[in-house]
């Protein structure tokens, strides 16, 4: 007769089966964080170094490898990555059940979809916003597009700093691919082994709402453009709440987020410098201005110099009229 | 009870390789029609069993009756030679398959009491029904998810009685109780490894290693048996993940 399983006990076995073999490495098991669709992460402890990291692991079954593949590729070209604004890995490897695993810093924030709660400031979350695209202009200088852009992909730290966390879609652009600043600089995707390069080419990979029309019709030859969009459909995600947008501000969203990618900005910079322009209270490229809106913005910029003036007028118009006879 | 064990009589032999259990059911060759259609009844009956007597409340007797029907129709009717796995998991096939039975309960209650001359498959219905009082208390509403919870639970079951033979072949007893005191004992964590290594005459960084092999196996265990039951690496891959809890 079957062994009969309690829910808990369900439970469980569920977890024993799921969670890492760390047997024989230099890692604990402390608690399960995470899981997306190809792997889970967990807090472990490194005990050699005495600290605490996380851990990404394949949990689903691999008969045919490209999920392991996938989650290498994905440790490579983190590890090439080196900017403040992209988690750094520290070691990978293969745990005795044969799975892939690699080891980053353990980032202890919020998600960006979480912590929205918390600033309702329309320049704060436009600040976050251009330290969003900071690492993934960096990433396109050096080859990499990450095709997986979302707000539950970006992690708050505690103190304020914007990460962009699994590049396990990510994509090393090949020569030809590239157009405008980084096709002088796919020589610098060292590294990038054929096979990392051919990863998931054809395939619809990434998250509907989040990804350009392109990507969502599986064209091979996706350029930093996809992620334009998905940037831009994070900047809506950001400027929702404020009723009514400003008008620049939706310009810039609907020409990051356009069907057509030639209607797109071209690269993340020219974006970025767009929302930092309007922040500025400067003209933005997404929206021509006539004399008048020039005119209006020139006054909203200027306000409190043209509001001393304005008072300093006055105070010399009183002065001439209620002069002491 | 000697029968029960032909339930699954798969489960006590222990294939080293896999099957399909589908291109089993399907095969010309009657031995290995009647392994695979074996494993499909090991772990499946209780599912339907349990799913007929909570979904569509049936009393005890009755349901027992709709579940011999549904197996013996499965396999005269040849109804897993219409499974397609690019439709749909086996899983949901099957509680598709019971849902048209139960609908048409009548038609078969009729069908089952001429049927004398037929062969029916001999199950422990004592031991599901003392199964049911548990979950009828938080049997949920959603018919995909009850199957799926019985469905992992019976398989899991499966699992864990093929681990036990294994370590017990392998002489690692010690692995699979220590797997089995954590994982499936009541209370079994709030030991300390200390507690443990002293019960069972071990060191204590012992505990640690007999335990990783045997949840190593356990999951090597859980997703060969899972391979068995589905047609297709993409229809493994994605009850895998449902089997893990893992988010698709």
């Amino acid at each position: 007769m079957t062994r009969y399983l309690s829910d808990s006990a369900l439970e469980r076995l569920r977890e024993a089966a799921d969670a890492p073999d760390l047997s024989g490495t230099r890692y604990r098991l402390v608690e399960k964080l995470g899981q997306g669709g190809m792997g889970g992460v967990f807090c472990v402890e490194d005990t050699e170094l005495e600290r605490r990291v996380a851990l990404k692991v394949i949990s689903v079954p691999d008969g045919e490898g490209a999920l392991s593949a996938r989650l290498l590729q994905e440790a490579r070209v983190i590890a090439k990555l080196e900017h403040p604004g992209i988690v750094p890995v520290h070691d990978a490897g293969v745990m005795p059940d044969g799975r892939p695993y690699y080891t980053m810093k353990l980032v202890q924030g919020k998600r960006l979809d979480e912590y929205l709660g918390t600033t309702t400031n329309l320049s704060d979350r436009l600040r976050i916003f251009l330290r969003i695209c900071d690492p993934v202009a960096f990433a396109h200088a050096h080859g990499v597009l990450h095709r997986d852009l979302k707000p539950a992909n970006v992690m708050i730290g505690p103190f304020g700093e914007v990460l962009v966390m699994d590049w396990g879609l990510s994509k090393m652009l090949q020569s030809g691919e590239a157009t405008g600043p980084l096709a002088s600089q796919n020589s610098e995707t060292a590294g990038a082994t054929p096979s990392s390069m051919q990863t998931a080419h054809g395939s619809v990979l990434g998250t509907p709402g989040y990804m350009a029309p392109e990507q969502v019709r599986g064209d091979t030859k996706l350029d930093q453009r996809a992620d334009v969009y998905s940037l831009g459909t994070i900047l809506q995600f950001l400027i929702a709440d404020a009723s009514p947008a400003p008008k620049a501000l939706v310009a810039i969203r609907q020409k990051a987020t356009a069907t057509d990618a030639a209607e797109r900005y071209l690269t993340v910079p020219e974006l970025a410098a767009d929302v930092a322009h309007f922040l500025d209270g400067m003209s933005v490229s997404a929206y021509p201005e006539g004399p008048f809106g020039r005119a209006w913005r020139w006054i909203r910029r200027n306000q409190v110099w043209i509001l001393l003036l304005l008072a300093y007028l006055l105070a010399r118009t009183l002065l001439i009229f209620w002069r002491p006879r | 009870m000697g029968r029960d064990t032909s339930i699954g009589g798969a489960q006590h032999q222990f294939p080293s390789t896999r099957f399909s259990l589908i291109e089993g059911v399907r095969s010309g060759n009657p031995q290995e029609r009647e392994r695979a259609l074996d494993t499909l009844v090991g772990a499946y009956w209780k599912p339907v069993y349990k799913y007929i007597r909570l979904h569509w409340n049936k009393e005890s007797e009755p349901a027992k009756d709709l579940t011999q029907e549904f197996f013996v129709h499965l396999m005269e009717r040849h109804l897993l030679d219409r499974f397609d796995p690019a439709r749909a998991r086996l899983r949901t096939y099957v509680r598709v398959c019971v849902d048209g039975l139960v609908m048409n309960e009548d038609k078969a209650a009729q069908r089952f009491k001429r049927g004398g001359d037929r062969t029916f498959v001999p199950l422990d219905f004592e031991s599901a029904e003392g199964e049911i009082r548990p979950l009828e208390i938080a049997a949920p509403d959603d018919p995909e998810t009850l199957f799926a919870r019985e469905f992992a639970r019976s398989l899991f079951g499966l699992a864990v009685d093929r681990l036990k033979h294994e370590c017990d072949e392998k002489k690692k007893s010690v692995h699979y109780q220590l797997l089995d005191l954590y994982d499936i004992e009541e209370g079994g964590k709030m030991l300390t490894y200390d507690e443990v290594a002293r019960r069972f005459g071990i060191k204590p960084t012992d505990v640690t290693n007999y335990l990783a092999y045997a949840r190593r196996e356990f999951r090597r265990v859980v997703l060969d048996e899972l391979r068995g039951m589905t047609a297709t690496e993409e229809e493994f891959r994605r009850e895998a993940q449902t089997l893990l809890g893992v988010k698709p």
